[in-house]
């Protein structure tokens, strides 16, 4: 029981979750639709995936033993270079082709700025976290510099079509983000790729010593993160069709609290891509089931923050070394 | 001397869940007692210094200080009742004085908690001269060399009424010469009438500085000898339960073409014009003084340093090495010093670590072949004899002689020419330090150019065909095994050249 514990703290919580709000929404609740209602679930899964698609970046990223903090950022640059692109005369008479134009822009536009910060952390040897945090700031300004304060908006009905569209009553975001949730899954235990970057998060130094070339692994997951809160973007906004310059501030933290959830170390060289799912849907349940059951947004925020604290001190008692670590 | 033991435990029993660590152990050490604890790794030793120490608390028996029962609550509660310990691994903040690092937690005040620097600097000015050591307490810890540094912790210990001062492993990262100076300092607190407890795998410096040996074993305890009354065969019997493996022989190798030749090869300050030549089926022991530049040459040969003039050659061709996968790809493999530090990546199972340089040559489509990796670690578990339930075990919970075999089956799996092994057995118990030694002189028979680095002596004896002599970054005599004893490698790494015999 204990080892299946330690592996999936994070779906016990899930779980958990759903028995109390299920119960609790009986007698609380305003409404008459049970908490685990079929709609209500799907479109749970349709809301976790912006946070979701980049949190599984964030997860290889972490385990690579560095930390992205300008994806809230991206995601809003790439948006915005999204809608606005389609209206670029150049593109004018390609139809409805300049959808994917847009759509294509926008991931090469994330993929772009994660090399950039992939690039910096490499060579110039800065930690990641105050690359990125200089990055956050300058891709926020560009963001500010495109339209200043004003909205991007673009309404193209094809592209909404696409991006409401359904398997099964399967939307779009849900299936991107299982999608993608499977493939860096498969990335992060199958390739040579994947088992590098667990190696360099554990022991750097061991890793050199075995001729893995750390920087590259490192800019490519700087890459993947860039490219996945492109697609983010691209999965969020070609529904709404309008980007605000404040839109994706705080994501970075979501993003993180997720993916800490999940039980990735932020010391690297441990954590699993499907506990990160399970750590979206968590704090999505959360937030849900709080509404379902009459708290406002600031008391969700304050049990998100408790619910993080208490996860991660369990998991801890949980993972102990022996009981041999020492009394701080 | 009084016959009150400064330090005696009763009957210490401790159990974690599965494991009873410590099985009834009784132990105690006089006042002007040097007393070595011995027992392989997982023996109990830490365990009972950590019950000492008051990280634990025991579940059985009693603590007595100068016969007076005592519990203790913390490692600060046991150094108020007069036990202190040395640790392993030093515990100093480099970016304080040497006299806050002596008084940490505990600095003189006057109001308002300003500190009382004239006291503190009188105070720990004292006890460094009582310890005779040549610097002043105002001096950063992180500009002393180790050998300080490892005196200031010991000064540390001596800031209150030390009754028992327990040593663990305290030479692990001192040389030759600075062992002396610590052996020194041990025995004037023997002379002052402290008890001490010298932890240590290395019986030549129990045999040197202590007046009895205790046996742990398998939690419990197996008795005690006086030193002068006993022998090495005797304490290894006690320790592991059995005669030691012996040591194969060394059998002259057959000496293949020469696989490395290194021709005036510099690198900074670090060393200076080094030449030497590794034939296949030969192994060459490098001994020297920490800092000798001996890790350095091994770091330049696997491409982790750039060296500023000379020459490396691999069977007769010149080679360019930038980096280790330049050195991996020419053959040279490095088993580092520092085997958690540098050498394998602990989180990881036994299978991922050994394939850990190859696993782009493993793939079956886009995926890593488990497979393939498991038939690798197969292959080298049963050619090393690596002892491990099987390759899902983190390698991290193996003992330090697998994970060493590990590391090395690591490299082998490679097909290289050159290995390089950095000090081959630091940290493991000398149950096993025969298997890897014989590890060792195998591979050299299989043909390999096989390098040691050791601080060692008797480690470098063992194993090589050949010894270099190094001192300050110089290499200054070459032995063949008929030449080197133990009285002229002292002399070359101390400096003194010798015309070399011929």
């Amino acid at each position: 029981m204990k080892p299946y514990l330690k592996q999936s703290a994070i779906w016990g919580f899930v779980v958990l979750e759903l028995i109390f709000f299920s119960v609790a929404g009986e007698f609380l609740s305003l409404s008459d639709k049970a908490f685990m209602d079929l709609d209500n679930m799907l479109l749970l899964f349709k809301q976790s995936a912006p946070i979701g698609i980049i949190a599984l970046g964030m997860t290889v990223v972490m385990i690579n033993g560095n930390i992205d903090l300008s994806v809230g950022a991206i995601f809003a640059l790439c948006a915005i270079i999204m809608l606005d692109s389609m209206k670029w005369p150049i593109f004018a008479g390609l139809g409805d082709w300049v959808i994917l134009v847009g759509w294509l822009l926008a991931l090469a536009t994330g993929m772009l700025l994660g090399l950039i910060n992939g690039l910096i952390v490499w060579k110039t040897g800065v930690d990641a976290f105050i690359v990125t945090l200089g990055s956050m700031l300058g891709y926020r300004g560009l963001v500010f510099m495109y339209n200043g304060e004003n909205p991007t908006s673009n309404l193209n009905w094809t592209m909404v079509d696409i991006a409401e569209a359904d398997i099964l009553g399967i939307e779009t975001p849900t299936i991107v983000f299982v999608i993608c949730t499977i493939l860096v899954w498969l990335l992060m235990t199958r390739t040579v790729h994947g088992r590098n970057a667990y190696a360099i998060g554990d022991n750097r130094e061991a890793a050199v010593n075995a001729g893995i070339r750390v920087g590259p692994h490192m800019v490519w997951n700087f890459v993947l993160i860039g490219f996945l809160a492109a697609l983010s973007a691209v999965v969020f906004y070609s529904a709404s069709g309008s980007v605000n310059p404040n839109d994706g501030t705080l994501y970075e933290l979501w993003v993180i609290t997720a993916v800490v959830l999940g039980g990735t170390k932020l010391t690297g060289g441990s954590g699993s891509v499907i506990a990160t799912f399970g750590g979206v849907i968590a704090i999505q349940l959360l937030r849900k089931g709080l509404g379902h059951i009459g708290a406002d947004t600031a008391m969700v925020n304050l049990v998100i923050g408790l619910i993080l604290i208490a996860v991660l001190f369990l998991d801890r008692q949980l993972n102990r070394k022996g009981k041999e670590e020492l009394r701080t | 001397m009084t016959d009150i033991p400064a330090l005696r435990l009763q009957d210490i029993v401790k159990t974690f869940p599965g494991v009873r660590a410590l099985d009834g152990v009784s132990f105690q050490v006089m006042p002007g007692e040097v007393h070595a604890l011995l027992g392989e790794n997982g023996a109990g030793k830490s365990t009972l210094m950590k019950v000492l120490g008051g990280i634990h608390q025991p579940d059985e028996g009693k603590i007595f200080i100068a016969e007076q029962p005592a519990v203790m609550k913390s490692p600060l509660d046991a150094k108020s009742k007069g036990v202190v310990f040395i640790h392993q691994e030093l515990s100093l903040a480099d970016e304080l004085l040497a006299a806050e690092n002596i008084y940490l937690g505990e600095l003189p005040r006057k109001s308002f908690g300003r500190v009382d620097w004239k006291t503190l600097y009188e105070k720990s000015d004292a006890i460094l001269a009582r310890l005779k050591c040549s610097f002043d307490s105002r001096k950063l810890v992180g500009d002393l060399s180790i050998a300080n540094k490892q005196m200031v912790e010991i000064a540390r210990a001596l800031t209150v009424d030390a009754k028992a001062v327990i040593f663990d492993e305290p030479t692990a990262s001192l040389t030759d010469a600075e062992k002396v100076v610590l052996f020194d300092v041990i025995n004037d607190l023997r002379s002052d009438g402290v008890g001490v407890v010298y932890i240590s795998h290395r019986m030549d410096e129990i045999f040197t500085i202590s007046d009895k040996i205790s046996v742990l074993r398998d939690g419990s305890y197996r008795g005690s000898l006086v030193t002068v009354d006993t022998d090495e065969d005797e304490v290894t019997k006690l320790m592991i339960g059995r005669s030691l493996d012996s040591e194969n022989p060394i059998v002259p190798a057959k000496k293949g073409p020469i696989a490395l030749e290194v021709q005036g090869l510099s690198c900074g300050d670090l060393f200076q014009n080094v030449s030497f030549k590794v034939h296949e089926g030969e192994v060459v022991g490098f001994y020297g003084l920490v800092g000798a530049g001996r890790t350095e040459i091994a770091e330049t040969l696997f491409g982790l340093r750039a060296p500023s003039a000379g020459k490396i050659l691999l069977e007769g061709k010149e080679v360019k090495i930038a980096s280790p996968i330049e050195a991996i790809a020419h053959g040279i493999s490095l088993v580092p010093e520092d085997r958690k530090g540098q050498g394998l990546v602990l989180g990881m199972n036994c299978k991922d670590n050994m394939t850990l340089p190859q696993i782009s040559d493993l793939t079956a489509g886009p995926f890593v072949s488990d497979g393939a990796e498991v038939a690798i670690f197969d292959q080298y578990r049963d050619r090393l004899q690596i002892k491990t339930p099987g390759w899902r075990q983190k390698v991290g919970n193996l003992s330090g002689g697998n994970q060493q075999k590990i590391v090395i089956g690591k490299w082998l799996s490679m097909a290289p020419k050159v290995l390089i092994v950095d000090e081959p057995t630091r940290g493991i118990d000398v149950g096993s330090k025969a298997e890897i030694h014989n590890l060792i002189r195998d591979l050299a028979s299989q043909g390999y150019a096989v390098i040691v680095i050791s601080s060692e002596m008797p480690e470098v004896l063992r194993v090589s065909d050949r010894v270099v002599a190094m001192f300050h970054g110089e290499i200054i005599r070459e032995f063949t095994v008929d030449e080197v004893n133990e009285d002229n490698l002292v002399q070359a790494i101390s400096g003194i050249r010798t015309t070399k015999v011929a």
